[in-house]
C-alpha cells in the first residue's frame, strides 16, 4: 500500500483520541457502595486471581455474586487473570481479595486504561486496517479515509474508554472472523468468531448470520463434495475452540451449568435501565413487565426477533455473498437489540459494528445511524460525567465523514442503494420519487431532535413527577430512528437480491 | 469517488484541518497543567483587581507580572470575560485556585484566541508559491504546511497541556510575515510592533526585521549587481516605519512612562538574575558546555583530581530556577551569551544586506536569528525552540534542502520540549502526538521531493532514528534502575545534550545554505 504513512497518521489519531478521552471520568467513579463498571472488572481481577477457577462463577464467602459477580464466559474471566497478574507485579494492593473492594487511585485509574488500550491495540485497530485495505474498488486514499472514520466511531471510544469496558476484544474478534469469512479464510474467521463468543454472550447477536453465511457457502459447494467437507471443518473448529475455551468447566455437570445460568440471567428482567429497545419505549404506555408472567414475556420477545431476523437469515442463506453477509449482521444484529430479553444500552455497539463496515457503501446512512447509536446511550453518558468527551468526539467523527465521503452529496436513489426498490415501487405508484428528499429531511429532523434533547438534558431540570423523563424521551426517539433503520436496511438487503439477477443478465 | 472525498471540494479541507486540530486540544482540556496555569491565572487577578500603577509592582505570588504591557492589557481584557466564568479566580490572593469552571474558562481562552493563528496559517498558505500543483490534494505544498502549522506538535503541548498563550503570537508573527511577502510592508511593520509589546522574547528576531525593512522597504531601487542604491533612500518610507513603531511603544509603555515606572517594567521583563540555563536544560550550545562540565567533574570526582568539598551542591536539575555555578570550565556571565548571540547573528544580518533574496532571504534571515539566539541566550527556555520551527515550516515546501534542514531542527526541537509533560497519564500523548506529526512531516515532505535526491543522508538518519532508543532510556528503563537517586538528572542532560546536537547541526546547515546561495538576481526571480 502506497499511503502507508496516511494509514499510521490516522491509526496515531485514533490512539490520540483514545487516550485522551482515557483521561475522564470512569462508570461509577468515587460512587460507593456499588460503584460501576470499572469495579466490576476489577472486581474481576481480584477474583479470577486469588480463588480457584471452580469458585469462579459460584456464590460464596469470597464471591458475593451479588456484587459483580463474574457473568461473562471464560475468556473475559481468563483476559481478567491475565491483567491481575501484571497489577500483582505493579501493586498487589490493587487486587487483594476482599481488602480492595472498591479501590480507586490515579495509578490504578492508568494501568486499567493501559490495560484497554493495549487490548484495543492488539485486536481491534489492526482487524480494522486490514479490513479497510481489504476493501476492493477503492483508491488508497479512500482506504485511509474509511479507515479514519472507522476508528473515530465515538459510541465504541466512550464506553471503552470513558464508561470502561472491554468492548473492543469482543467486537475486535468478531471483525477478525468477518475478514475471515469474507476472505475464504473460513476456518480461521470462525474461530475468531468463537473466541469472540467466548469472550462475551452477547456476540449472539452476529451469530446466526455467521452461521447462514457459511452454511449457504457449503451448500454452494455442494453438500456431497467439497460443501460436506467444509462443514465438517468447520463444525470441527467451532467445537474443538469452544472445548478449549471451556475446558476448565466442564469437569463436573453443575460447573457448566452454573456458567450458563450466569451467562443468560433470565430472572434479570425483560430490561435494565433505559434501553432505546421495543420494550422499554412500549413500557411508557404498557408496563410489560408487571402485566406479563416472565415467561410469557421470554417468548414474545423470542417470536419478535425471531421474525424480523429470519428475511435476512434466508437470504443470505440462499445467497451467500459478502455483502449480504455484512448487511445481515446489521438487521439481525439490530433486531436482537430492538427485541431480544434483557437488552443492555450498550449493545447497540455490536449493531454499529457492522454498520461501520458498510460505511463505504453507503456512507450517508451509516453515518446517520452511527450517529443516532451513540446519542442512544447519552443518558449512560451523562451519568459517567462524560459529557464534554462526547460532544467532542461525536462533532470529530461526523466532520471525518463529512468531509470525506462527502456524505451530503450522496443522496440519491442508487447511492442509498434503493434504486431496486424505488423500480418496484414505481410500478404501482408512479410519482414514487421523492424518497431522496423524505431521506435528507429525515435526516435533519433527526439531528435537530438530537441537539435538541441533548441541550434539554443537560440544561433543564426534570419536573418532579417525572425524574426521568429526559432519558426516557432519548430512548425513545431512538428507539423510532433504529425502527426506521431496521426497516431500510431489511429493504436494502431484499432488493438487493433482484438487483444483483439484473446486472447477472446485463453481464 | 476515486479521489478523496474532500479533494474534489476545494477549500474545505482547510476548515476540516481547523476543525480537527481544535476538537483535538478540547479533548485536552481535562490533561496536566503547569505552574504557568497559575502564572497566567494570577496575571488576570492582578490586572483585573489592581489599578495600571499596582500592575509591575505586586509581588502576593512568586509569579510577578513579566510581559509587557499589552500582554497585560490582553489579559486585563481577558478578565472580563472571566468573571462569568468564576469571580474567584480574579482574587490575587486566592493562590494555586484551580476550580473546574476556572480551567475550563483558561483553556478556552487559548483555543479560542488560536483562531488569530489559524488566520495566519491561512495567509501564510496563499503566499507560497504552488510551483508544482499536483492533483493529489494530499501532495500540495498549501495541504502539507497547513499540517505542519496547524498540527504543530509543540504548539500543542506547549499551549493546551502545558498552559500558555503562544498561538496567538506566533499567530501575530506568521501574519506579519505573510505580509511581508505580499509587499504591505508597513502592516507587517506594525503588526511585529504590537508582537513584540505582547511577548518581549521576539526581540530576538527584530534585527531581521530592522535590516529588511530597511533595506527593502526604505531603500526603493537596486544597482544592476544587486548592491544598494543609496541615492533611492525613500524619507517617507522610513519616517512612516518610525512613525508607527514610535506610536506603538508610546501606546504600550507610555502609561507607565507617565507613572515613572520604567525602570520597574524593564527589570521585571529584563530578569538577569536568572541563571544560564532554564530548570529544564534547553538543548543550545550551554547544554552541551554544561554537560562537558557535569562529565568533567564527575571524571574529575572519580579520579580523585577534583575536592568534593569545594563543589557546589546546586543541581542544575532541580525545578526552581537558580544560579549555578561550573565546576570545572570558567562560568558564563549574561555579558558573554550576550557576545556570543550578536556575533552569531552578525553573519546572517550582512546577508540580508548585502545580498537582498526578497521574502524567502529575510525569512531564511529571521530563523537563523531565532536560532542563534536559542543556541547561545542567557536563560533561553527549551520552548523558545518554537520561534525558530513555525517559520521554518514555511520554507521547509519549498526546497529540498530546507526541508532536510526543517525535518532534523523540527524532530530534535519538539523532543527537547518531552521533559515539560512529566507525568504518567501525558506519557501517551506526548510519545503518539510525537510520532503522529513526525510520521507525517517526514513522510509527506519525502513524498513532495521524492524526485530529488533523499532529504537524509545515513548519518541523519542514524541519528533521528537514535531518538526512539533514547526516549525507552529516559523514561521506560532508567527509573528502574540503581542509577535513579544518584545520577538523577541524567535523562535531562542526555536529552538536551542530544537534542542540542541536533539543533546546533541544523543551525550550522542552515547557515551554510544561506550564505552560499547565490543571490536572488542570478536564480530565479520569487
Amino acid at each position: 500500500m502506497e499511503k502507508w504513512y496516511l494509514m499510521t497518521t490516522v491509526v496515531l489519531i485514533g490512539l490520540t483520541v483514545r487516550w485522551t478521552v482515557s483521561l475522564n471520568s470512569y462508570s461509577g467513579a468515587g460512587k460507593p457502595p456499588m460503584f460501576g463498571d470499572y469495579e466490576a472488572q476489577r472486581h474481576w481481577q481480584e477474583i479470577t486471581f486469588n480463588l480457584p477457577v471452580k469458585q469462579w462463577y459460584f456464590n460464596s464467602s469470597d464471591n458475593n455474586l451479588l456484587y459483580w459477580g463474574l457473568d461473562y464466559p471464560p475468556l473475559t474471566a481468563y483476559h481478567s487473570l491475565l491483567c491481575a497478574y501484571v497489577a500483582k507485579i505493579i501493586n498487589p494492593d490493587w487486587i487483594a481479595l476482599h481488602t480492595s473492594r472498591g479501590y480507586e487511585s490515579e495509578a490504578h485509574k492508568l494501568f486499567m486504561r493501559a490495560t484497554v488500550l493495549i487490548a484495543d491495540l492488539l485486536i481491534y485497530i489492526p482487524a480494522v486496517v486490514l479490513y479497510c485495505c481489504c476493501l476492493k474498488e477503492m483508491s488508497s486514499k479512500k482506504k485511509v479515509a474509511n479507515a479514519l472514520c472507522i476508528l473515530l466511531y465515538p459510541g465504541l471510544i466512550l464506553i471503552d474508554y470513558g464508561h470502561f469496558q472491554y468492548n473492543s476484544v469482543s467486537l475486535g474478534f468478531a471483525l477478525w472472523g468477518v475478514l475471515g469469512v469474507s476472505c475464504h479464510w473460513d476456518v480461521l474467521g470462525s474461530l475468531a468468531f468463537c473466541l469472540a463468543l467466548n469472550y462475551k454472550q452477547m456476540e449472539l447477536y452476529h451469530s446466526l448470520p455467521f452461521f447462514c453465511f457459511l452454511l449457504g457457502k457449503c451448500f454452494k459447494k455442494g453438500l456431497k463434495g467439497k460443501g460436506f467437507v467444509l462443514l465438517i471443518k468447520l463444525a470441527c473448529t467451532v467445537v474443538a475452540s469452544f472445548i478449549v475455551c471451556w475446558l476448565p468447566f466442564f469437569s463436573e455437570k453443575e460447573q457448566t451449568l452454573q456458567v450458563l445460568r450466569r451467562l443468560f440471567p433470565v430472572d434479570r428482567g425483560l430490561f435494565e435501565d433505559k434501553v432505546a429497545n421495543l420494550w422499554c419505549s412500549l413500557s411508557v404506555f404498557l408496563k410489560i413487565k408487571d402485566i406479563l408472567p416472565r415467561h410469557t414475556q421470554l417468548i414474545i420477545s423470542f417470536c419478535f426477533t425471531f421474525l424480523s431476523l429470519l428475511p435476512a437469515c434466508i437470504k443470505l442463506t440462499l445467497q451467500p455473498c459478502p455483502k449480504a453477509f455484512r448487511f445481515s449482521l446489521v438487521t439481525c444484529a439490530l433486531s436482537f437489540f430492538l427485541f431480544s430479553f434483557h437488552v443492555h444500552e450498550k449493545s447497540i455497539l455490536l449493531v454499529s459494528l457492522p454498520v461501520c463496515l458498510v460505511l463505504s457503501e453507503i456512507p450517508f446512512m451509516s453515518t446517520w445511524f452511527l450517529l443516532v447509536s451513540t446519542f442512544s446511550m447519552l443518558p449512560l453518558l451523562l451519568k459517567d460525567d462524560l459529557l464534554m468527551p462526547t460532544v467532542v468526539t461525536v462533532m470529530a467523527f461526523f466532520i471525518a465523514c463529512a468531509t470525506s465521503f462527502s456524505i451530503f452529496e450522496k443522496t440519491s436513489e442508487e447511492e442509498l442503494q434503493l434504486k431496486s426498490f424505488s423500480i418496484s415501487v414505481r410500478k404501482y405508484l408512479p410519482c414514487f420519487t421523492f424518497l431522496p428528499r423524505i431521506i435528507q429531511h429525515l435526516f435533519l429532523m433527526s439531528v435537530i431532535t438530537m441537539v435538541l434533547l441533548t441541550l434539554m438534558t443537560v440544561t433543564l431540570d426534570p419536573p418532579q413527577k417525572y425524574p426521568d423523563l429526559f432519558s426516557v424521551l432519548v430512548c425513545f426517539v431512538s428507539f423510532l430512528k433504529l425502527l426506521f433503520f431496521l426497516v431500510y436496511f431489511n429493504i436494502v438487503i431484499m432488493w438487493d437480491f433482484k438487483n444483483g439477477r439484473n446486472q447477472k443478465k446485463v453481464n | 469517488m476515486a479521489a478523496l472525498g474532500f479533494a474534489a471540494s476545494g477549500g474545505n479541507w482547510f476548515s476540516a484541518l481547523v476543525l480537527g486540530v481544535t476538537l483535538l486540544k478540547c479533548l485536552l482540556i481535562p490533561t496536566y497543567h503547569s505552574t504557568d496555569f497559575e502564572v497566567h491565572r494570577n496575571w488576570l487577578a492582578i490586572t483585573h483587581s489592581l489599578p495600571i500603577s499596582q500592575w509591575y509592582y505586586e509581588a502576593t505570588s512568586e509569579w510577578t507580572l513579566d510581559y509587557p504591557p499589552f500582554f497585560a492589557w490582553f489579559e486585563y481584557a481577558l478578565s472580563h470575560v472571566a468573571k462569568y466564568f468564576d469571580e474567584e479566580m480574579l482574587n490575587v490572593h486566592n493562590l494555586n485556585y484551580n476550580s473546574s469552571k476556572t480551567i475550563l474558562f483558561q483553556r478556552f481562552s487559548v483555543i479560542f484566541t488560536d483562531a488569530l493563528f489559524v488566520y495566519a496559517v491561512h495567509e501564510c498558505c496563499k503566499c507560497i508559491d504552488g510551483k508544482k500543483a499536483s492533483k493529489e490534494l494530499t501532495e500540495k505544498p498549501k495541504f502539507i504546511l497547513s499540517v505542519l502549522l496547524l498540527w504543530n506538535f509543540g504548539l500543542l503541548i506547549v499551549d493546551h497541556i502545558h498552559f500558555q498563550y503562544n498561538g496567538f503570537l506566533f499567530g501575530l508573527m506568521l501574519l506579519s510575515i505573510a505580509r511581508l511577502f505580499q509587499k504591505r510592508h508597513v502592516e507587517g511593520a506594525f503588526l511585529f510592533a504590537v508582537l513584540l509589546h505582547l511577548k518581549h522574547i521576539y526581540l530576538y528576531v527584530a534585527p531581521a526585521y530592522g535590516v529588511y525593512l530597511l533595506r527593502s522597504h526604505c531603500f526603493t531601487a537596486n544597482k544592476p549587481d544587486g548592491s544598494v542604491r543609496w541615492n533611492s533612500f525613500s524619507y517617507a518610507r522610513f519616517i512612516s516605519l518610525g512613525l508607527i513603531v514610535f506610536l506603538v511603544s508610546a501606546l504600550s509603555l507610555g502609561p507607565f512612562l507617565a507613572l515613572n515606572q520604567l525602570p520597574q517594567v524593564f527589570s521585571r521583563l529584563f530578569p538577569f538574575k536568572r541563571g544560564l540555563c532554564h530548570a529544564y536544560w534547553a538543548p543550545n550550545f550551554w547544554a552541551l558546555y554544561s554537560a562537558l562540565d557535569k562529565v568533567l567533574s564527575v571524571i574529575g570526582l572519580k579520579l580523585k583530581l577534583l575536592d568534593p568539598n569545594k563543589i557546589p551542591k546546586a543541581s542544575m536539575t532541580s525545578g526552581l530556577v537558580q544560579q549555578f555555578q561550573h565546576t570545572v570550565l570558567p562560568s558564563v556571565t549574561p555579558l558573554a551569551t550576550l557576545l556570543c548571540t550578536l556575533i552569531a547573528i552578525a553573519p546572517s544580518i550582512f546577508c540580508l544586506w548585502f545580498k537582498p533574496q526578497g521574502p524567502r532571504g529575510f525569512l531564511r534571515c529571521l530563523i537563523l536569528c531565532a536560532l542563534s539566539s536559542f543556541m547561545f541566550g542567557w536563560h533561553v527556555h527549551e520552548k523558545a525552540i518554537l520561534l525558530a520551527v513555525l517559520p521554518m515550516s514555511l520554507l521547509s515546501v519549498g526546497k529540498a534542502r530546507d526541508a532536510s534542514i526543517f525535518l532534523i531542527l523540527t524532530t530534535a526541537g519538539h523532543y527537547s520540549l518531552f521533559p515539560l509533560l512529566f507525568t504518567a497519564p501525558e506519557l501517551p500523548i506526548k510519545i503518539l502526538l510525537m510520532l503522529l506529526f513526525t510520521t507525517y512531516s517526514i513522510s509527506s515532505l519525502k513524498t513532495l521531493f521524492r524526485k530529488e535526491k533523499p532529504l537524509f543522508n545515513w548519518m541523519e538518519t542514524f541519528y533521528l532514528l537514535g531518538l526512539g532508543p533514547l526516549e525507552v532510556f529516559c523514561e521506560f528503563v532508567f527509573p528502574f534502575t540503581s542509577w535513579k537517586l544518584k545520577y538523577s538528572f541524567l535523562p535531562l542532560l542526555l536529552t538536551s545534550a542530544y537534542c542540542a546536537v541536533g539543533i546546533a547541526y541544523a543551525w550550522f546547515k542552515l547557515y551554510l545554505s544561506a550564505l552560499t546561495d547565490p543571490p536572488a538576481g542570478k536564480t530565479r526571480k520569487q
